[in-house]
């Protein structure tokens, strides 16, 4: 006959500092405790180090007069414009430039990938070489080297180098004509919507009908032909409703077209090419993260090369290249913060370089710039986590 | 009919096969479009190549201590050459260079000490390295003990800044990314939100604008009156930063080790510190050098940052040296030798590293 021990048999009940939760429970008050007293130790310093100083704290000085001219700027703004105007330009700039190299460095980060693949040994040998030489040499060192290295040794205005006499690069930057949209113009964007709905229209209508009947018709090359015939037909139909403005010398200087200043040159190039070095061994590996089984079982299916590729590996090698891709665009957009380095007005450069410098609002300036990067870097995070939920592998 | 007892000789593959025409016409040119790209890739190496071997190398000047030296229209390494001791160790007084060198040196020793596989005692080298080396390097280079006169830190630049300051950043960060990274992965909900929300704030903002705060606001988090070192301040901001990323390196290695292993070392009746700091800690190290090579590496390249809040790293002082009134006109040849710096360094560094998946992929592939 076996007896049950008694609870109090076991002896005493351990003392509180042995149980778990109640460990952790204090341990988590203790954190917050700690963590509460140190910023009030900072905030009581900050408040006590702004009054000696005299300032004044708040964002009043969004609605000041900031008095500095910014050198490129996507909508308008002029010296007597408010800081909170510097901003908003600052902003706009950053997010041009890194739109526009998050483009060009997937572009050539994909090229330079799968050449580094290719079955050519000097085209293999000579991605490597790009990858090699440009992902260890720092970003910064890049800018200056297209910065003050190329283009502020360009010619002056009157020696530029011409391509037909239509874009002009030199030393103030790069001159390209600039299309000026006559009435009647407005028909073409228009159609240009029309094709893309068609065309979303004809992709739906070829799925269901692949599924259907097994029947389908070269969707692609048909949209495709949509897209850019459709508008381009309408632009001969009306007589071409458009005149280049090309640049001009006169003086000093070019008039007319648009004019893409150095800094910004110098900052994209540099931008693109880095990130593209990373990109393309993300495409690599991603590529070669796909076992060659599952080539020789999509030949042994007889599918053609071209439909293994679309159908079979990219799609199980964008798996593998999203999530490290999108930490490359995330780093990209903080790179291009290196703007303040050559005076590309971007948000940290107009904002918080000179408005922080005139209005000696570390706080708010650093603050804003920061919550800035924070919100784009959480966006961009969301949009390739819902894009990566698409393609990922659904399990059952 | 004959039976054939004898093994018949293997006879050579086929001439078509082998030598060094086969190799090209397999890898060269095996169709018409791969002869294109070949074609169009040997020309595109002989148009980057030759001009940049004529500057660099045919028409450059080497020797000399001015820039009338400089006669041929190649690059001007003399330039190089006058700035190379500022380039090394910034402004630091020349009599006391012997101090940096003496750094340097042990530095190497150690870290080749760590990096090649067949020495002994790695635990007691790396515990030095990580431990008794900085105080020894503070002591060194910033003097005022022993008899060694005091070197203030803006007389630090070059090569000699951008090693502290990578080699300060990473040391000072990887007990913060340890503790970061168990805190992570902790069961306490406000440890781990505590631990999720620092780790993506550091993440999530570019290191200009950390270095900006760390220049223009921590002052203002100090008591009135005291003053921080600017080479401090930008390594606080770059040990913040930093500890983020070694924080997700360390975690990706945690998640690398079985659950078992933790399970194990419960059940033997480990508490949450031993169980972490003799079994599982252990284990994942080794499996994070790649990673924590890899982020030293953008550190290391990061580190250039510091010139935009007035450091002079190697880059800096090189920018510095490039508006020098007597050396005007010679930004290739300054930014050329700093890429080669960087390059040496970074390369040698990610080619260790990806020895060392190579190797550590081998234990764990079956």
């Amino acid at each position: 006959m076996s007896v049950r021990p008694k609870a109090h048999t076991l002896g005493p009940k351990p003392p509180f500092w042995r149980d778990r939760a109640k460990r952790a429970l204090i341990f988590q008050v203790l954190l917050i405790a700690a963590v509460a007293a140190f910023l009030l130790y900072i905030i009581g310093n900050t408040q006590a180090n702004l009054a000696a100083r005299g300032i004044t704290t708040g964002f009043g000085f969004l609605e000041r007069t900031a008095g500095f001219g910014i050198g490129q700027s996507l909508i308008e703004y002029s010296s007597q414009s408010t800081y909170g105007r510097t901003f908003v330009v600052g902003l706009l700039n950053t997010l041009l430039v890194s739109a526009l190299g998050v483009v060009a460095a997937t572009i050539i980060g994909f090229t330079v990938g799968i050449a580094r693949l290719s079955p050519n040994w000097l085209i293999a040998r000579l991605a490597s070489g790009y990858i090699e030489i440009f992902r260890n040499i720092p970003l910064l060192l890049q800018i200056f080297f297209w910065y003050f290295a190329v283009l502020r040794t360009m010619p002056s205005a009157r020696d530029s180098y011409s391509l037909g006499e239509v874009i002009f690069l030199n030393v103030r930057g790069l001159y390209l004509p600039e299309p000026l949209f006559e009435s009647g113009f407005g028909l073409i964007p228009l159609t240009f919507g029309v094709a893309i709905v068609a065309s979303i229209a004809l992709v739906v209508w070829n799925k269901r009908r692949h599924e259907a009947t097994g029947k389908r018709l070269p969707a692609g090359w048909i949209s495709l032909a949509l897209i850019f015939g459709l508008p381009l037909l309408v632009l001969v139909a009306t007589g071409v409703p458009v005149t280049w403005d090309v640049p001009e010398l006169r003086g000093f200087n070019f008039r007319g077209g648009i004019t893409i200043i150095p800094e910004f040159l110098a900052l994209w190039l540099a931008l693109s090419i880095y990130t593209a070095s990373f990109i393309a061994e993300i495409v690599r590996s991603g590529i070669q993260a796909i076992s060659h089984g599952q080539t020789e079982a999509a030949q042994a299916l007889s599918l053609p090369q071209k439909l293994v590729l679309r159908l079979v590996i990219v799609p199980q090698a964008l798996r593998v290249i999203i999530p490290p891709l999108t930490s490359q665009y995330l780093n990209l957009i903080k790179n291009s913060s290196l703007a303040t380095a050559i005076g590309y007005p971007d948000l940290v450069s107009v904002f918080a370089g000179t408005t922080l410098n005139q209005t000696g609002q570390a706080i708010e300036v650093i603050s804003m710039t920061m919550a800035v990067y924070l919100i784009i870097s959480l966006l961009v995070s969301m949009f390739m986590n819902w894009f990566n939920a698409r393609v990922a592998l659904v399990e059952r | 009919m004959t039976i054939q007892l004898k093994m018949i000789e293997a006879r050579p593959a086929p001439k078509n096969t082998v030598g060094p025409l086969a190799w090209l016409r397999a890898n060269l040119f095996s169709g018409p479009v791969n002869t294109v790209f070949t074609l169009l890739g040997f020309y595109l190496l002989f148009v980057l190549l030759t001009p940049t071997i004529q500057w660099a190398f045919i028409n450059a000047d080497w020797v000399g201590t001015s820039r009338d030296d400089c006669s041929r229209e190649g690059a001007c390494w003399v330039f190089v050459n006058a700035r190379l001791t500022q380039f090394i160790y910034g402004l630091y007084p020349r009599t006391e260079l012997w101090r940096v060198n003496i750094v340097f040196a042990s530095f190497a020793v150690l870290i080749a000490w760590l990096a090649i596989p067949r020495l002994p005692f790695k635990r007691w080298v790396a515990l030095a390295t990580l431990l008794a080396f900085p105080v020894f390097a503070y002591f060194m280079l910033y003097g005022g003990h022993f008899g060694l006169s005091v070197v203030p830190t803006h007389r630090w630049g070059g090569l000699m800044l951008t090693l502290i300051l990578a080699v300060v950043g990473m040391v000072a960060a990887l007990p913060i990314g340890i503790l970061l990274a168990l805190g992570r992965r902790s069961q306490m909900p406000i440890v781990k939100s505590f631990c999720v929300v620092f780790i993506e704030f550091w993440r999530g903002v570019p290191l200009i604008t950390i270095l900006f705060m760390a220049s223009v606001m921590l002052p203002l988090f100090l008591p009135t009156g005291m003053s921080v070192d600017r080479l401090v301040r930008a390594l606080i901001g770059i040990t913040l930063f930093q500890s983020a990323y070694m924080a997700e390196v360390i975690r990706g290695g945690l998640q690398a080790i079985p659950k078992g292993q933790e399970e194990a070392a419960a059940a033997l009746g480990m508490g949450y510190w031993k169980r972490m700091g003799l079994i599982v800690l252990p284990q994942a190290l080794k499996m994070m050098i790649p990673g924590i090579v890899n982020t030293f590496i953008s550190l290391f390249k990061d580190t250039t940052l510091v010139m935009i809040i007035g450091l002079f790293d190697l880059l800096g002082i090189v920018q510095a040296a490039l508006s020098d009134s007597r050396w005007l006109g010679f930004a290739l040849e300054g930014y050329v030798f700093a890429a080669f710096m960087f390059w040496i360094f970074c390369f040698s560094m990610s080619r260790y590293s990806q020895y060392l998946e190579r190797k550590l992929h081998t234990g764990h592939k079956r």
